[in-house]
């Protein structure tokens, strides 16, 4: 028997990174596929959601996702036969930097310093990319735990979809940076130091020398865990380009989302990251592309006067009410098939640029429970 | 809306933010006021949307009465030096910008300060009588907000913080800035701009004078009509003897009621959940989905419409 696609992702894989543009459906489909992979695979699933709507905490069965890893019940409507396990957990930011920083601390007495630096809130939620390194991080650390067989994770949405590939090299670039060593050089010093000079005059002139103190103490604070931050980050980095590690992109087919997400397929391809799948999400059904249903709507809002009033007695309905509802059902289907066949036009040309693109229908109501997120990813595997 | 000097627009990612500040912009420039539109980061969405050559820190005109430009802050920490301390810096810029880029990596409210000093500038010397903001999404737009009082808070002596003063005067004067929060009547959308529109009260100066509401699906069926069409998908057979392939068409009406009601429902959440004195603007949903200028021709319309100015 020849693995299926599916198969041979569960078995040389550990994490599935899902990532694509804001809106799409991400994090239903990470959600959806962890279910799938727990239950056909018998794994131990952790899906980790760093965009989590309430509707999934709820289809998932859990009043609220916290940074806590909860157990999901499966058995209950998937039945009892289920052996995998499906654990979630969200992302909450600033607790996560607040335990990295109690983690890399020399002792306590610097963890509070840090903490309670009325820079810290700011700095810790602004800066080089904080929520998508956290992400990340948070990433390495459950993995690193080995807790858990495979772990499912959403990205964080970006400005630039490469952000969070990116953010743990920023990290520990920032770290490293000569420039941060001038920025922390006790003030009076500063004035030896030739090459700077001309930075901190003109930043003492619009920003004052207290802000520059204010910002420089707290990087000294900061000092004694900088080889810890900068160490982590690389390893992070690391884990993204391993081989454990592999990504789904999810997309629409509408155009904007649908170019970003082709660029970001090469940016992986480009940096040797291996790509799974690729998903269409939310496609729209054949039977709107279908011409023969097309000029069939047509030829009824040109006649629904006369067709109306053909059935009307049949049906024992009102021939002009029911001219208006013929009217209304032509005219919607002669909408929604021209976006049907914007959306075959952006499918031929993903297809020819990805051959193995998968393909997940519209569903008009998103999935509400454990059993529909698990058919959503029946219906995503099923040709694969 | 329009009578205001400095708008920001923002929304969540998808839901059309650029297209409905291009759309405001466009009218503007039609209802004959002199309007600037810029992107906060050079991101050349602007330039992509408009169809035009791309877009510098120094305003490009794109048509009667429009200018656009992109964020840059180097070019706006360059501008603010020249202006307020008379430093000419023409060679040394770089190494210079180097570190000030880094800083404003490390420094809260470095960049952000650099971003709305420029746009409340523009609207202290009156170069325009409109200027739009194609403002980041949800997530950043309150720390860009919040910068001049956070720094107004943080620095204590020193010129910026008589220059956060008079920033601070103009965001929060609703007769001249306001904040536009782009959604669509979705899960997501709605809930978040439910969020923003608080946090942006409880955290910013500045006060969300409008919501527009994109992609609004039409109501297809009254009552009567929707219970002629429930029986017409019980007992479709004698239309389908006139009619081929009538199921397909019913299953795309039943898509179509099914949508609606859902973004319904989001819709209605939104209006309870949003002070009632923040207008919302509702845009209908394009199922041609024009591309370029034709597209932001539309918004503008339909904004116009809404605002009842066209």
């Amino acid at each position: 028997v020849s693995l299926t696609r599916l198969d041979s992702i569960v078995t040389s894989k550990e994490i599935l990174i899902a990532c694509g543009p804001g809106g799409v459906g991400k994090t239903t489909m990470a959600a959806s596929n962890a279910i799938k992979i727990a239950c056909d695979y018998e794994k131990k699933v952790l899906v980790l959601t760093v965009d989590p709507a309430k509707r999934l905490a709820t289809a998932l069965g859990l009043k609220a996702l916290g940074n806590q890893e909860y157990k999901i019940n499966l058995s209950d409507q998937l039945g009892p036969k289920v052996k995998g396990e499906l654990w979630a957990a969200m992302l909450d930011t600033k607790e996560s930097w607040d335990q990295l920083i109690e983690r890399y601390s020399p002792d306590k007495v610097t963890a509070d310093k840090i903490l309670s630096n009325p820079l810290y809130k700011d700095i810790s939620s602004r800066f080089v990319q904080s929520h998508e390194y956290i992400a990340m991080e948070r990433l390495y650390e459950l993995h690193a735990k080995a807790k858990y067989d495979f772990i499912v994770i959403d990205t964080p949405p970006t400005r630039n979809a490469l952000d969070f590939l990116e953010a743990p090299a920023r990290m520990s670039d920032f770290f490293a940076s000569r420039l941060l060593r001038w920025l922390i050089i006790p003030y009076r010093s500063r004035i030896v130091n030739l090459a700077s000079r001309p930075f901190y005059q003109i930043a003492d002139r619009i920003l004052g020398s207290q802000f520059l103190e204010d910002i420089a103490e707290f990087f000294i604070s900061f000092q004694s865990m900088y080889d810890g931050f900068i160490q982590r980050a690389d390893a992070v980095s690391a884990l993204l380009k391993s081989r454990a590690t592999g990504f789904i992109i999810v997309t629409t087919l509408d155009p904007v989302s649908h170019r970003e997400s082709l660029f970001f397929a090469e940016e992986l391809e480009k940096r040797k990251m291996d790509l799974l799948a690729f998903v269409m999400n939310k496609v729209l059904g054949p039977q709107l592309r279908s011409k023969k249903a097309y000029q069939s709507a047509e030829y009824l809002l040109k006649n629904t006067e006369v067709i109306a009033g053909k059935v009307s007695e049949s049906l024992n309905i009102d021939a002009s009410i029911l001219k208006r509802v013929l009217g209304e059902i032509a005219t919607s289907f002669i909408n929604y098939r021209s976006l049907a066949i914007k959306e075959a036009g952006l499918e031929d040309v993903t297809k020819k640029r990805i051959p193995h693109a998968l393909k997940a229908p519209y569903l008009a109501n998103e999935p509400v429970n454990v059993s529909e997120l698990y058919n959503l990813a029946n219906l995503l595997w099923i040709n694969a | 809306l329009l009578d205001k000097r400095l708008l920001f627009v923002t929304g969540k990612g998808g839901v059309g933010k650029t297209t409905v500040a291009c759309g405001l912009a466009w009218l503007s420039a039609q209802m004959g006021k002199k309007t600037l539109i810029s992107e906060v980061y050079p991101t050349q969405d602007l330039s992509e949307a408009f169809g035009c050559q791309k877009t510098e820190f120094v305003p490009k005109k794109i048509t009667e009465n429009l200018w656009a430009m992109s964020m840059d802050t180097e070019a706006s920490l360059r501008e603010y030096l020249r202006l307020n301390f008379k430093i000419p810096i023409v060679g040394r810029i770089g190494p210079v910008a180097k570190a000030f880029e880094f800083v404003s990596v490390a420094a809260p409210g470095v960049r952000e300060i650099l971003t709305i000093g420029k746009y409340t500038y523009e609207a202290k010397v009156r170069n325009y009588d409109c200027i739009i903001v194609d403002s980041p999404p949800s997530g950043h737009i309150v720390g860009n907000l919040s910068a001049p009082k956070a720094i107004n808070e943080l620095v204590k002596v020193g010129p910026v913080r008589s220059q956060t003063s008079w920033m601070i005067d103009i965001l929060k004067d609703p007769r001249q800035t306001g904040v536009v929060i782009v959604t669509t009547p979705e899960e997501m959308p709605v809930t978040e701009t439910i969020e923003l529109a608080n946090r942006i009260k409880k955290e910013t100066v500045v006060n969300v004078c409008a919501i527009v509401v994109n992609q609004v699906l039409p109501e297809l069926f009254a009552s009567k009509e929707q219970e002629i069409f429930d029986e017409l998908k019980k007992n479709s057979k004698p239309l389908s003897n006139f009619i081929a392939e009538f199921d397909a068409l019913l299953s795309a009406a039943d898509l179509a009621v099914t949508l609606r009601r859902s973004r319904a429902e989001h819709l209605a959440e939104l209006r309870q959940k949003i002070d009632p004195q923040i207008p919302l603007l509702y845009l209908g949903y394009e199922f041609t989905k024009p591309e370029g200028i034709r597209q932001i021709a539309q918004i503008a319309n339909g904004l116009g419409e809404e605002l009842g100015v066209m």
